[in-house]
């Protein structure tokens, strides 16, 4: 009974392009993931390294979840509700960061 | 006499009434809100972590002299670069870089499931699945050896300010450095941890009910959306862990 009922389900072949496209975020995550590697081997600890850091971070967070968790292609409304209180946080992250060296500086 | 209420559907219609203004779903408008909240929790231990660091004494010298010692914060590629069955051998950061990888692809296959349950297609969906479970269930195990090998430290160990030898990390004491970096470690990754469990049992759940059919009674596999939400969030926290935790 529940087996002819599944069977009854029509399948809608798989477009190509679509799954192209995920493999291809797949392989920007990857590339932008190596880059850090190679970054962190080869250039100097300090401010600048940990800015890029930062920045490619936020570049493979802003295509997991527009591509991925498809944010891009949601209503305007969703996007920013997401979108505020995550950016507010983002900053609060760096400014606690300056805040813990002004403090060592303080002890010190 | 009746009270009859009018809803003004000509001014401003989609917060009027009657539609989803977000044009999702009820589920996933609110497992969107749930990932904000958990964001909320994973940057308070994240931004804690941020602090405490740069308030502590960073090394100084060379990276290749590096020693560890409890005075300073350590480099992170100096404490994690061990690799399961290659003893002795440096490689930094290659273990974590790979379990990176294996979240990642993990992330994939998750959104092929996603794209599978939308054309109905229940084989796809359960191989996917599948091999998401697998890919978690691998970023798990490969997280278990490398708590155990961070808390069963180093053989040399290291020799702390009052000149006791101190083997591996636990809550109290650390041979990678201060305390609190031990501390640190094992309440950022084990709550993500705890996450990425927690997903593999929603994600075997999903799974089980693809393979008996309910979605394809159901007439719709949203719930493969939701979980997909859910996965693909871990996988971001991750990505903040890696750079905030190994890389600076």
């Amino acid at each position: 009974m529940s087996h002819e009922e599944t069977n009854n389900i029509q399948v809608i072949p798989e477009d190509k392009e679509k799954t192209k496209k995920i493999w291809k975020v797949a392989a920007i995550l990857a590339i932008v993931t190596i880059i850090e590697f190679i970054f962190a081997f080869t250039l100097p600890r300090g401010i600048i390294l940990v800015s890029i850091f930062l920045g490619l971070t936020v570049v493979k967070a802003f295509y997991i979840v527009a591509e991925f968790m498809h944010l891009k292609h949601e209503q305007k409304a969703l996007i920013w509700s997401i979108m505020i209180p995550t950016i507010l946080i983002l900053w609060l992250v760096v400014a606690l960061m300056v805040e813990g060296t002004a403090i060592f500086n303080i002890r010190n | 006499m009746a009270t009859i209420v009018e809803i003004d559907t000509t001014t401003n219609s989609r917060w009027g009434g009657g539609v989803a203004p977000m044009n999702v779903s009820y589920g996933k408008l609110m497992m969107w809100f749930f990932l904000l909240s958990d964001a909320f929790s994973f940057s308070a231990l994240l931004i804690t972590y941020g602090l405490i660091r740069y308030s502590h004494p960073a090394y100084q010298g060379a990276v290749s002299e590096f020693e560890f010692s409890t005075e300073y914060w350590p480099i992170p590629e100096m404490v994690f670069e061990a690799l399961p069955f290659l003893h002795g051998v440096h490689a930094p950061l290659i273990f974590v870089g790979i379990m990176t990888f294996i979240l990642i692809l993990s992330s994939v296959t998750m959104v092929l499931a996603v794209e599978a349950g939308h054309r109905m297609d229940r084989k796809a969906v359960i191989k996917w699945m599948l091999w998401t479970i697998i890919g978690g269930l691998t970023f798990l195990a490969c997280q278990a050896w490398e708590w155990s090998h961070f808390i069963h430290g180093t053989a040399e160990g290291t020799v702390n300010a009052i000149g006791e030898t101190i083997y591996g990390a636990n809550l109290t004491e650390n041979q990678y450095g201060p305390p609190l970096f031990a501390s640190l470690f094992f309440f950022i990754t084990g709550f993500h941890g705890f996450h990425v469990f927690s997903g593999v049992v929603i994600n075997f759940i999903v799974f089980f009910n693809a393979v008996v059919g309910t979605y394809d009674k159901r007439g719709h596999y949203e719930m493969v959306e939701k979980t997909g939400l859910y996965w693909h969030f871990v996988d971001l926290v991750w990505v903040f862990v890696f750079t905030l935790f190994y890389l600076i």
